[in-house]
């Protein structure tokens, strides 16, 4: 087989920046055999694109740990405190009201405030946190450089290689993902 | 692959749980001689936790049903068999009725008589009324644990894909029968103890808690059940983590129902209604209640917030017994302060033991009587497919 394979049409000869190497696949199981095999075969810096969340995907490109919950669960604690501290600032500090008889300190009555400051600071921790960690929002980003990239909020499934990978060799790498079914590789600039 | 397991761990586990629990219940019904009004009381403590682990398993069976996925096919066998056990603690409710006069106090003809507000009750809380609701209950329950059953054997000989679909339809009105049913049975049972008190949101309550019960026990019989083939072949991290989530949810679902009930009636702090909580925060009930927050929600929910624990059958199925031993005290919470005499809690320990033993006896013979996997489930190969390491 290897013998009779067709030449690599992308000889990079001139050296403009490349940001790295995308593949183009046609189904969700294809995408993920080529991240799982490319991490396989040693490479880090890789990253899929697909129209839809694809549960293996982040496994198999090596993508296992996450700081969102650290972010969450701290940004959950902070609410859970806020809250109350504002209800006692407020209740027993600035204005102390005597409600019913009951002690101006009140925790059960301060319960569903601080709860649900917990629900909103942990909201939006997450969805803070996950920007953050994103590096969102990103005005420019090289992969839409990439031929029928377009695609993928569509039917289309990538996998990029990025340029700065160690162990980043273009020719290697494009072949590689050919021989991992993509149906077309191609450059992707900065 | 083999589909059924190996009987024999179960058939020991069973002797011995039925040694066990008879044993103690023996030593339970001779105590009766010596007080009979507080067998009767716990008599009522050690049946309801076991009998609510089968009826939440009914729950959980329901709800698996109507959402489908991997998790509700791996714990289905065992559910099933929980929800078999239910024909038997029926039939040890009798005991319940005939003890009445011992545990509720609306069967006094001088109770009626001193309180107005309790006879002004009596049209539905009278023995006879009482008998035929629960006769209603134990109905609506057996008949949806039957069907489910029937069906899902019938399924494994035959492989018809419309025993699921009977299954699904059945479980959408058989979860609202099932509320219905529990939130009158938890007030038959349990508000009635204090027959002048009343809270709208018991109910819930006790299908939050039956359900959590029902959870964590088949949590810690999962663990056991993946030590061997076959479940060891099909349930992955994957599963316990969904199960670690469900019991999360559960916890959660619990404290906010138990905790609700709580500051409404603090925050009126009205007379008809405050001396379930005076008698339920002071002495020693005031410290178990601070246990109980503590270990039946803050240390569940901040354990069940890890992933790698949910993943973890070991470390998950430690939550899942602490759970579990907190349903026992909080029932015992719930219930005995309503008891007004002095109290030997040895006794409904005693209770919740020998119950303990009979039940899972019961449920070890039943779960050995079939496949542990619905082998012709339309979800078999999904599941199967499912890399036991994720």
């Amino acid at each position: 087989m290897a013998t009779t394979r067709p030449p690599l049409v992308h000889h990079r000869r001139h050296a403009t920046p490349l940001y790295g190497v995308i593949a183009e696949f046609e189904g969700p199981a294809d995408l993920v055999h080529a991240a799982r095999k490319t991490y396989e075969a040693g490479y880090r810096r890789i990253n899929g694109y697909s129209p839809y969340p694809i549960e293996e995907l982040s496994e198999a490109i090596g993508f296992t740990h996450t700081r969102l919950p650290l972010i969450v669960f701290i940004g959950g604690v902070v609410g859970a405190l806020a809250g109350y501290f504002m209800q006692y600032y407020i209740e027993v500090i600035d204005y102390p009201l005597n409600v019913g008889g009951k002690p101006y300190n009140s925790w059960p009555a301060f319960i569903p405030i601080t709860f649900e400051m917990t629900v909103l600071f942990a909201a939006f921790s997450a969805v803070l946190g996950m920007l953050v960690l994103n590096k969102l929002p990103q005005p420019y980003h090289p992969v839409f450089n990439a031929p029928n990239f377009a695609m993928a909020t569509r039917d289309r499934f990538f996998l990029a290689v990025e340029a700065n990978d160690p162990q980043f060799e273009h020719d290697r790498v494009v072949e590689l993902l050919k021989s991992l079914g993509a149906i077309e590789v191609n450059d992707v600039e900065v | 692959m083999s589909t059924s397991f190996n009987p024999q761990p179960a058939n020991t586990f069973r002797n011995r749980a039925f040694i066990a629990g008879g044993v103690l219940l023996l030593v339970l019904v001779a105590l009766a001689f010596l007080d009979s009004h507080q067998f009767f009381q716990a008599y009522l403590v050690g049946w309801t936790f076991w009998t609510g682990i089968a009826v939440g398993s009914l729950a959980l069976l329901m709800l698996q049903h109507m959402t489908g996925g991997g998790w509700g096919f791996v714990i289905r066998r065992v559910l099933e068999a929980s929800t078999r056990t239910l024909p038997i603690m029926a039939l040890l409710f009798i005991p319940i009725i005939l003890g009445a006069h011992s545990i509720y106090e609306w069967t006094h003809q001088e109770v009626l008589e001193q309180h107005p507000v309790v006879a002004f009750k009596t049209p539905y809380l009278n023995l006879t009324f009482f008998i035929v609701r629960a006769v209603v209950y134990f109905a609506v329950w057996i008949a949806l644990a039957f069907f489910l059953n029937r069906w899902s054997l019938a399924q494994d000989r035959t492989a018809d894909v419309r025993y699921t679909k009977n299954m699904r339809v059945l479980s959408g009105p058989g979860m609202i029968a099932l509320i219905f049913t529990i939130t009158f049975a938890s007030v038959d049972w349990y508000m009635s103890l204090e027959p002048e008190w009343y809270s709208t949101i018991y109910g819930f309550i006790f299908v939050a808690s039956w359900s959590l019960s029902a959870l964590a026990f088949v949590i810690a019989v999962m663990a056991w059940l993946i030590q061997e083939e076959p479940l060891s072949r099909v349930v992955a991290p994957l599963h316990f983590h969904d199960l670690g989530k469900l019991l999360l949810a559960l916890v959660m679902l619990w404290s906010y129902f138990a905790f609700s009930q709580y500051l409404i009636i603090w925050s009126g702090n009205l007379p008809e209604e405050i001396g379930y909580y005076l008698e339920r925060t002071h002495g020693l009930w005031g410290a178990v209640i601070i246990a109980i927050g503590i270990l039946h929600f803050a240390a569940p929910f901040l354990f069940l917030l890890s992933r790698e624990l949910k993943r973890n059958p070991r470390r998950l199925v430690m939550v899942a017994l602490l759970v579990l031993v907190m349903r026992m005290i909080d029932l015992l919470w719930m219930l005995v302060p309503a008891f007004h005499e002095h109290r030997w809690i040895w006794l409904d320990v005693i209770a919740l033991l020998g119950f303990g033993g009979l039940w899972l006896g019961l449920f070890a013979w039943q779960l050995a009587k079939r496949p542990l996997i619905p082998i012709n489930d339309p979800q078999f190969e999904s599941v199967m497919a499912t890399d036991v390491h994720r």
